[in-house]
């Protein structure tokens, strides 16, 4: 089992095959969960036609968006027009290929371990290549040669720019406290210090998932595509496959900053307070139900914001990013790196 | 593609037809937006597309007959519409009718003023980007119309109103089931304030946008509530008391600065005076006849005009009715919509604000397109 074909050519490929299929699935029927929770928060039903209860929708949304036509409207710029979905979908799967969802386990006498890479800067891989897909928007709403798409699309790039950097700063202050930006160490770090990194970094949680909202452009701030304002923003023009790929991005990316802020903040797949022997029978849920658990927790406050909030106004937007989000995360980079400093020595 | 006379750095203002398609425009309005960035620097709202020449069908019918299309003028308070007609012909012809029949027409134009308002709640939240107000108000909103459903049929057009009085008697149990929304209706009101009243989000879209001042408000003939949110008393119920209001008690509830955030005030509070109004009307409600004595034929005496108004939950909604001798028809009927009128303020409203504030606006306004364009 240890010939290096296996090891350096077959297990990363099924691995690969596992996540995508994986990803792909659970993207689906997120989408069927949102339109299911938010039904019932609006005393709503939801969708309960297509298989029993509903629970075929997904497959049946994704059936139609690929049989339906592809347009391109006849004055877009063709080329970027549809490179723009995929420079936006691409970058949002390739992020998985370093999320580690638990621990090194054993099939077979071969150790096998829950990534398909532990890269030692594994959350500037994340960061840089998530924000290509603000390419995709600005992109798309140029090409479609639509006032309102453009300004979906500039809306949106000024939105992911801004909020990029407190986002990446309040990354900054686990890096500090973790001492390494693998994500997997950023775990074992956390377990090490039976701590999760949410009690020491409350503040830098709160900034990070604020603006994981907004890079996700997610209610309360899903500018870009204000309905009431931009019809759908820089997605107007497009249908079919290539609307599912803005779409199905969407949930990935929502995937993506739920699953960091769980192994920033949340401890990984670690169990509740890891240092506790009373909870040691939680230990019988392997790591990977813990993990996908606390994903699905966030992507729930994900569906409830978007029940409950209106939405930000840009210049509104613009200024809770700068004016508030960037000082603070600032001055919490201050104080986790005086703690870090005092604590440690 | 590439103009000698513009280099990379010229500013240019960008145009958009912000319609007649578009979600957030309550029907066919197309505003056509100068912006520079975002800010709009110019706003023009064009009009007509809904235009089905009304008044001029007026012109075409008996008396009674121009009752229905009233329905279709504002179609989610087609009640009211159809009390303005009616409370003007009444003038115009010396009909009183009996007091069952007004309190019976009080009740049903305060449900509709309900409905009424909660559409405008629903669409303005959505249009700032809450979307479950919507359901709720929905939910209480078909309590209403299934209200309307089983005293008169219909559930939008209600066609519910005569000259002279009101075409049915009440259902049986009609009164106790009203009763039991009336009683429940300010826990629902709470409701939506709670998810909208107080939210940060709410204000900071709400609070200053689309200011009116009560001199402007009264200079540009805003009625309403888009007057009354400028801190302006003036309600036709209470300055001309029509059918029986004048024996009612209710308060006239104004805003003081007139900006959107008031102006939804105002209505939320209204929507609590529709209550305690309605709660008075079931208690107090006369036995008696439902229909005055009215001839077969209604005819007017004379050559004659006049004008009739009510106060619609979108402003002031007046009919100025023409007569010739022994017409049986109206020569003329002019409809003053209140939607029309207060959608004269809108490019003063805007102007300056941004893309998102025009949609806040416009819900604001409360415009319902068939109404403007007749």
């Amino acid at each position: 089992m240890n010939d290096p074909l296996m090891v350096y050519v077959g297990l990363p490929l099924i691995k690969g095959v596992v996540i995508l299929t994986v990803l792909l699935l659970t993207m689906a029927y997120l989408t069927f969960a949102e339109r299911k929770i938010l039904a019932y928060m609006q005393v709503r039903i939801g969708p309960n036609r297509v298989g029993p209860k509903g629970w075929l929708q997904p497959i049946a949304d994704g059936l139609k968006l690929l049989v339906k036509e592809d347009l391109v409207p006849g004055r877009a710029e063709r080329f970027v027009f549809m490179l723009a979905p995929i420079l936006i979908f691409a970058p949002a799967i390739l992020v998985w290929a370093v999320i580690p969802w638990g621990e090194t386990f054993t099939v077979a006498g071969t150790s096998i371990t829950p990534f398909l890479a532990d890269i030692n800067i594994a959350i500037l891989f994340v960061l840089a290549v998530s924000s290509v897909g603000v390419y995709g928007i600005i992109l798309g709403g140029w090409a479609s040669n639509n006032k309102f798409s453009l300004m979906g699309g500039l809306r949106s790039a000024a939105q992911m720019v801004s909020y990029e950097v407190p986002m990446g700063f309040a990354v900054v202050s686990v890096l500090l406290m973790a001492g390494t930006l693998s994500l997997v160490g950023i775990v074992e770090a956390q377990r090490d210090a039976s701590l999760w990194f949410i009690f020491p970094g409350i503040l830098a949680f709160g900034i990070y998932f604020i603006c994981g909202v907004a890079e996700n452009n997610r209610n309360p701030f899903d500018l870009p595509e204000a309905e009431a304002e931009l019809v759908a923003g820089f997605h107007t023009e497009y249908s079919g496959m290539r609307f599912a790929m803005f779409y199905l991005a969407e949930y990935i990316n929502m995937m993506v900053v739920s699953s960091l802020a769980v192994i920033l903040f949340f401890g990984g797949w670690l169990r509740p307070f890891p240092n506790l022997e009373i909870l040691a029978f939680l230990d019988v849920i392997p790591p990977v139900f813990w993990f996908a658990g606390k994903v699905l927790a966030f992507i729930f406050v994900y569906i409830w914001f978007r029940g409950t909030f209106p939405r930000y106004r840009f210049d509104q937007l613009m200024r809770v990013g700068w004016k508030w989000l960037l000082p603070l995360s600032l001055a919490n980079i201050a104080l986790v790196a005086l703690g870090v400093l005092l604590l440690k020595g | 593609m590439t103009d000698p006379e513009r280099s990379l750095f010229d500013v240019e203002e960008m145009e958009i037809n912000f319609g007649p398609q578009h979600p957030a425009t309550h029907g066919v309005l197309r505003v056509k937006i100068k912006l520079d960035g975002e800010k709009i620097m110019e706003a023009k709202p064009i009009i007509g597309y809904l235009h089905r020449g009304t008044e001029k069908l007026f012109e075409t019918m008996d008396f009674p007959q121009c009752i229905p299309h009233t329905d279709r003028m504002d179609y989610v308070a087609a009640a009211t519409n159809n009390q303005g007609f009616c409370v003007a012909m009444e003038k115009l012809l010396g009909i009183t009718i009996p007091p069952r029949a007004a309190y019976i027409r009080m009740i049903l134009a305060e449900l509709q003023r309900l409905a009424s308002h909660l559409v405008w709640l629903a669409t303005h939240a959505i249009d700032i980007g809450a979307i479950t107000p919507f359901f709720y108000t929905f939910r209480e909103r078909d309590a209403i119309l299934d209200l309307f459903e089983e005293y008169c049929g219909a559930r939008l057009t209600l066609n519910t109103m005569k000259i002279g009085g009101v075409p049915f008697e009440l259902p049986d149990g009609w009164l106790d089931r009203c009763s039991e929304l009336v009683d429940g209706f300010n826990s629902h009101i709470d409701e939506y304030e709670n998810l909208l009243t107080e939210n940060r989000i709410w204000k900071q879209r709400t609070i200053g946008i689309g200011v009116v001042s009560a001199e402007e408000a009264i200079e540009w003939g805003l009625t309403g509530p888009p007057l009354r949110g400028s801190g302006v008393q003036w309600d036709i119920r209470k300055i001309f008391p029509y059918d029986r209001y004048d024996e009612i008690d209710f308060k006239i509830p104004i805003g003081k600065t007139g900006d959107t955030y008031d102006r939804y005030l105002v209505r939320m509070q209204e929507m609590r005076q529709s209550v305690r109004i309605l709660r008075q009307c079931l208690d107090r409600l006369p036995d008696g006849p439902y229909m005055a004595r009215v001839p077969k034929v209604l005819r007017a005496k004379d050559a004659g005009m006049v004008y009739g108004s009510v106060e619609a939950p979108k402003g002031e909604l007046g009919y100025f009715i023409v007569t010739t001798e022994k017409a049986t028809a109206p020569y003329r009927c002019r409809v003053r919509p209140p939607s029309f009128i207060n959608l004269q303020m809108l490019p003063a409203m805007v102007e300056g604000h941004l893309v998102a504030d025009l949609v806040a606006v416009i819900g604001t306004l409360d415009i319902v397109l068939g109404e403007i364009d007749r």
